[in-house]
């Protein structure tokens, strides 16, 4: 194995660019060590991108919040704007794991492992997340959930790196809410996550909404249909009910030791109703 | 395989080592500067015996690469004692009887510390959680919570 720390994204892209199949970016690895350990696990280069400008930091603009590929969750969480402005997304990033992997893994890294149950990903999908790649024909940016493409596999071409996770300014009456299913109280693997961000209108009724749903399907997604039967209400216990059926019906998880079909599918409602009430609760909204 | 030049801070002082690209700073540490403190339970970031802390952070030092620590500060156990002077983690988790086979120990210590470092007061609550990523199988945590209590009492100049 090839352990290389570029200084440039260029530099960066051109390494994997040039490498074989197995070439991997090097940011927390806190799945990537892992991986690593096993003995049909193979790296033939691995390009660490913490000594690239900026990779490392939280940018906080006019009109967005830039995340960089290496920055910790653990570092999300004590950035106080970014909590005030999207608490779901910092809370989501800050269930993955212990203290010891808070202080290494990465938003960016949780969407590249294409983990459908990965626990930041909802919440990113959900706040209208966009990943900013870098590859050797430039810059392009991309909605989040446009990056995994199966369980482990992403979208992502040969010698391209997301360098950032960027966050727009949240609107006036804005919230954004994220929870998870887990057996156990902490550090465990979703079995349900749901992912909502709503805007009210003057009205204080819902003007758009975003849901989605991880850990019932091979991707974390995006789902138009549960997040239309918000729209217009104030989450009456009608449009609550709406949201719990075509989140249900939007689920196609699988039967695993973790949770069963069905399981899985009345959860996934049951979560986007509470999601989507402290979503309310956070933009401001009453009943 | 050719080595790698690694230049960093260990516990205050300037270290540098050859390591192979895919050799962890726990076995760095272990292996090629005989710090063997930190343990190695898991060896995949779920137990915490290899707790170290990096730039202010406490890891998993089976998940960092050895190359990785070019440039960091690295703290281990072995720097945790003031020479003979114990730290006062140490010294409650002694007095609280907050290990048994003892393996788990130096990792419990080491977050407990990046904990007190951030927290000089948590409460019960956080303690707990924050060590949520160190396993041991001998003491059911009860200890080890009242020493950490204790300690962070004694630190802050209360009366333990």
């Amino acid at each position: 194995m090839r352990y290389e720390r570029p200084e440039t994204i260029m530099d960066a892209t051109a390494l994997l660019a040039q490498a074989s199949d197995s070439a991997f970016v090097l940011a927390g690895g806190t799945d990537l060590l892992v991986k690593m350990q096993n003995d049909d696990f193979e790296a033939e280069l691995v390009v660490d991108i913490k000594s690239i400008a900026g990779m490392a930091d939280v940018v906080e603009t006019d009109d967005s919040f830039v995340i960089g590929a290496a920055v910790p969750c653990a570092a999300l969480g004590e950035h106080e704007a970014l909590c005030a402005a999207w608490p779901g997304v910092v809370e989501a990033a800050n269930l993955i794991g212990s203290t010891q992997i808070q202080g290494r893994c990465t938003v960016a890294g949780n969407l590249c492992n294409a983990s459908p149950a990965a626990d930041s990903v909802p919440a990113l999908v959900a706040a209208n997340a966009q990943a900013r790649i870098a590859g050797p024909d430039g810059i392009r940016t991309v909605a989040v959930e446009d990056i995994p493409t199966g369980p482990g596999k992403t979208s992502l071409a040969k010698g391209e790196i997301i360098e950032a996770i960027v966050l727009a300014k949240p609107t006036d009456r804005s919230g954004d809410a994220y929870l998870r299913f887990i057996p156990r109280t902490e550090m465990d693997i979703a079995v349900v996550g749901v992912g909502v961000c709503l805007a009210l209108n003057d009205d204080g009724a819902v003007a758009s909404v975003r849901v989605a749903l991880g850990a019932v399907g091979p991707t974390v997604m995006l789902c138009p249909e549960a997040a239309e039967t918000l729209v217009g209400t104030k989450l009456e216990d009608a449009a609550l009910e709406a949201l719990a059926a075509a989140c249900s019906a939007a689920s196609t998880p699988i039967d695993d030791k973790r949770g069963t079909v069905d399981f899985r599918k009345q959860v996934a409602g049951v979560l986007a109703r509470r999601a989507a009430l402290i979503a309310f609760e956070r933009a401001g909204g009453s009943q | 395989m050719s080595s790698i030049a690694v230049s960093t801070t260990i516990n205050g002082d300037d270290v540098e080592y050859l390591c192979q690209a895919d050799e962890t700073l726990l076995d760095v540490l272990r292996n090629r500067l005989g710090l063997m403190g930190s343990k190695e339970g898991c060896g995949t970031g779920d137990c915490g015996a290899c707790s170290t802390i990096m730039d202010g952070r406490v890891v998993c030092s089976c998940l960092v690469l050895g190359a990785e620590a070019q440039g960091r500060s690295i703290e281990t156990i072995e720097g945790m004692a003031n020479g003979s002077e114990l730290h006062p983690l140490q010294t409650k988790f002694i007095e609280h009887a907050a290990l048994q086979c003892g393996i788990c120990t130096p990792g419990f210590l080491m977050a407990a510390k990046a904990l007190l470092d951030v927290n000089p007061e948590p409460t019960e609550e956080e303690i707990r959680f924050w060590l949520a990523g160190n396993l041991c199988r001998c003491t059911g945590y009860d200890k080890i919570v009242r020493a950490v209590q204790a300690a962070a009492a004694e630190m802050r100049g209360e009366a333990a």
